[in-house]
């Protein structure tokens, strides 16, 4: 066994437990942190307090009343409208990223409590091809936007993505038109939209319905943007600023409301409800 | 003149220079190659309708980037009269990018929004090369909100190899700016048609693509990602990427008008003329002018509350998965 676990290895499992090694090395500060001390802090670095990406199911444990969550359309599965072939094909991905990650695709979708509040709520894992949105993450936060203007609950979304999923060519850029038509019924129809950035959020899905949130939520130092960092470094041919891109600078940019801990967000969540709903 | 031929054309550049020989010989003179001339230039029209015939989606993709293809402007002088060019976005600055005017096409009046590249050094860099900033969706935002206004149609042409990855772009909202204008544009009270006129690059062309009615010129194309993007997230070799790669990456993402149409997310396809948009452009032009006039006859009947009801459930039947049975 590994003592040291360089920052890919320790992605979690499907359990959010993260994996063996039992010391990590911080993505953001670079610092050599003992794992458990990770686990027990929310998966949060004790050192610099970088948010890691967790898997939605474990993100549903730490946002949810316990036994609230009652999921839905968790049976659609992706065609593979361009026969689509890279070294392997997409159903091959599809499968395998299906085995990687105990989930059916690159969101979960439902019911829950947040406090005793009932919300639609969409959670998206970017351990299943970098939480890409494809037709099925695009049906998904449709449906729960129609759930939610249905029975009149808040809708809260939680984005790790690194944006349109290419193996679906066409359709996965219309899914951008189709979710944000979504939301604006759901606007109309007076519902709350939330929104909450974790690190990242990219490309199709911040230019489609996770900027557009009644209030917008980022999680400490997850990166958000349209283009990835490497596309503009490449474009401008230049070094990007320190902290481009970080939710803090977001927030310094008007671009988001409030950049909250992972331990303060169902407070936070609970707050909002009870001063807007 | 000077033309501008693609690799694929250099069988016919041939062909045509040596025609253009043979005038020069015959000019002014008395010899008479006339006979000759006109063999040659049958001989061209052949070859260039086998070549066009037969292109393959990175060629496409070639000739939707062509140097000298007609961009917004050129279509805005043919096609309409009487246009004023409206700017800036009321926040920052104006995007030269994207045009955005009012003007009447065969006396309607209509509001003209349109990304914009440049011809020639200065031009292009001016222009941006057709990539907008997010003050370029603002206005177009802004001028879209007018036409809902003043109950005109909102014609857009879309152009663009993407929206602008910049410092400037992202720090001023450039996703934001692109989400608003789906959603605006999701629910705008007045018909919209949107034409791919080119290159329709991912959400930086969706943005002004949200429309009743969305055509594409016979060779231009729309897609995700650019193969480029495709064939270095696919295949990285270091840089090493060359036109097979690309070629390789614009068959799989099947970014045609052609498979557009089968797909189902386009409603038709605006024949170009022999050898592509830009060997006629007042062509070109007319059959343009055509499509807008039959789907503004078609849209402007409608209430506002049907056409927006049509446009939602245009985009949201947009998917492609079946859902399993429960176990």
């Amino acid at each position: 066994m590994a003592w040291f676990k360089k920052t890919k290895e320790l992605r979690t499992d499907k359990k959010g437990k993260i994996q063996e090694g039992l010391w990590v090395k911080c993505d953001n500060c670079r610092e050599i942190v003992y794992k458990k001390e990770i686990d027990r802090n929310l998966s949060v670095c004790p050192k610099c307090n970088y948010h890691f990406r967790i898997s939605a199911r474990y993100r549903l444990k730490l946002l949810v009343d316990e036994g609230s969550f009652i999921e839905f359309d968790e049976n659609i599965v992706s065609l593979d409208p361009l026969n689509f072939n890279d070294r392997i094909s997409y159903k091959d991905r599809l499968k395998e990223n299906q085995k990687k990650s105990g989930l059916k695709e690159a969101v979960i979708s439902g019911d829950a409590l947040i406090k005793g509040c009932p919300v639609s709520l969409v959670i998206m894992d970017f351990s299943f091809m970098g939480g890409s949105m494809g037709s099925v993450v695009g049906e998904k936060v449709s449906r729960a936007a129609e759930r939610a203007i249905e029975k009149k609950l808040p809708l809260i979304t939680v984005t790790s993505s690194g944006g349109a999923r290419m193996q679906e060519g066409i359709f996965s850029l219309m899914q951008m038109a189709k979710v944000a038509a979504s939301i604006s019924r759901l606007k109309e129809n007076g519902i709350l939209y939330i929104s909450i950035l974790c690190d990242p959020t990219f490309g199709g899905v911040t230019a489609s319905f996770a900027t557009i949130g009644d209030i917008i939520i980022a999680e400490p130092k997850s990166l958000i943007g349209f283009a990835g960092p490497r596309v503009i470094e490449q474009t401008i041919k230049q070094p990007l600023p320190d902290a481009f891109q970080r939710a803090d600078l977001l927030l310094e940019h008007g671009l988001i409301d409030l950049v909250v801990d992972r331990k303060n967000l169902r407070e936070k969540l609970a707050k909002l409800f009870e001063l807007l709903l | 003149m000077i033309r501008y031929y693609l690799e694929f054309e250099v069988p016919i550049e041939e062909l045509e220079l040596k025609i253009d020989e043979l005038k020069r010989i015959s000019d002014g003179r008395d010899i008479d190659l006339s006979g000759e001339i006109k063999k040659l230039e049958k001989k061209v029209k052949d070859l260039r309708s086998e070549i066009f015939s037969s292109l393959t989606p990175w060629q496409k993709i070639l000739i939707a980037r062509h140097p000298d293809r007609p961009y917004t402007l050129d279509y805005i002088n043919l096609i309409t009269d009487d246009f004023i060019e409206l700017h800036g976005d009321r926040r920052f600055s104006d995007d030269p990018a994207i045009i955005a005017g009012i003007a009447r096409i065969n006396n309607i009046p209509v509001f003209i929004i349109g990304h914009q590249k440049g011809r020639g050094t200065k031009e292009r860099i001016y222009r941006n090369f057709g990539q907008p900033h997010p003050e370029g969706y603002r206005k177009s935002l802004r001028v879209m909100k007018l036409a809902e206004k003043f109950k005109r149609p909102v014609i857009t042409f879309i152009d663009t190899p993407g929206a602008y990855p910049g410092i400037g772009a992202e720090e001023r909202g450039q996703a934001e700016a692109i989400a608003v204008n789906l959603m605006e544009m999701s629910r705008l009270k007045t018909p919209i048609i949107s034409i791919v006129i080119g290159e329709g690059g991912s959400g930086g062309a969706l943005a002004l693509g949200v429309a009743d009615r969305l055509y594409m010129l016979e060779h231009s194309i729309y897609s995700v990602i650019s193969p480029e993007g495709c064939a270095a997230i696919l295949w990285k070799k270091n840089g090493d990427l060359g036109a097979d790669d690309f070629a390789k990456a614009a068959d799989a993402l099947k970014l045609t008008a052609q498979d557009l149409v089968k797909f189902k997310i386009i409603d038709g396809i605006i024949p170009e003329p022999l050898g592509g948009a830009h060997r006629d452009p007042e062509g070109t032009s007319k059959k343009i002018s055509e499509y807008i006039l039959t789907a503004i006859e078609e849209l402007k009947t409608k209430t506002p509350g049907k056409l927006i009801e049509e446009r939602y459930k245009k985009f949201r039947k947009i998917g492609s998965f079946r859902e399993e049975k429960k176990e």
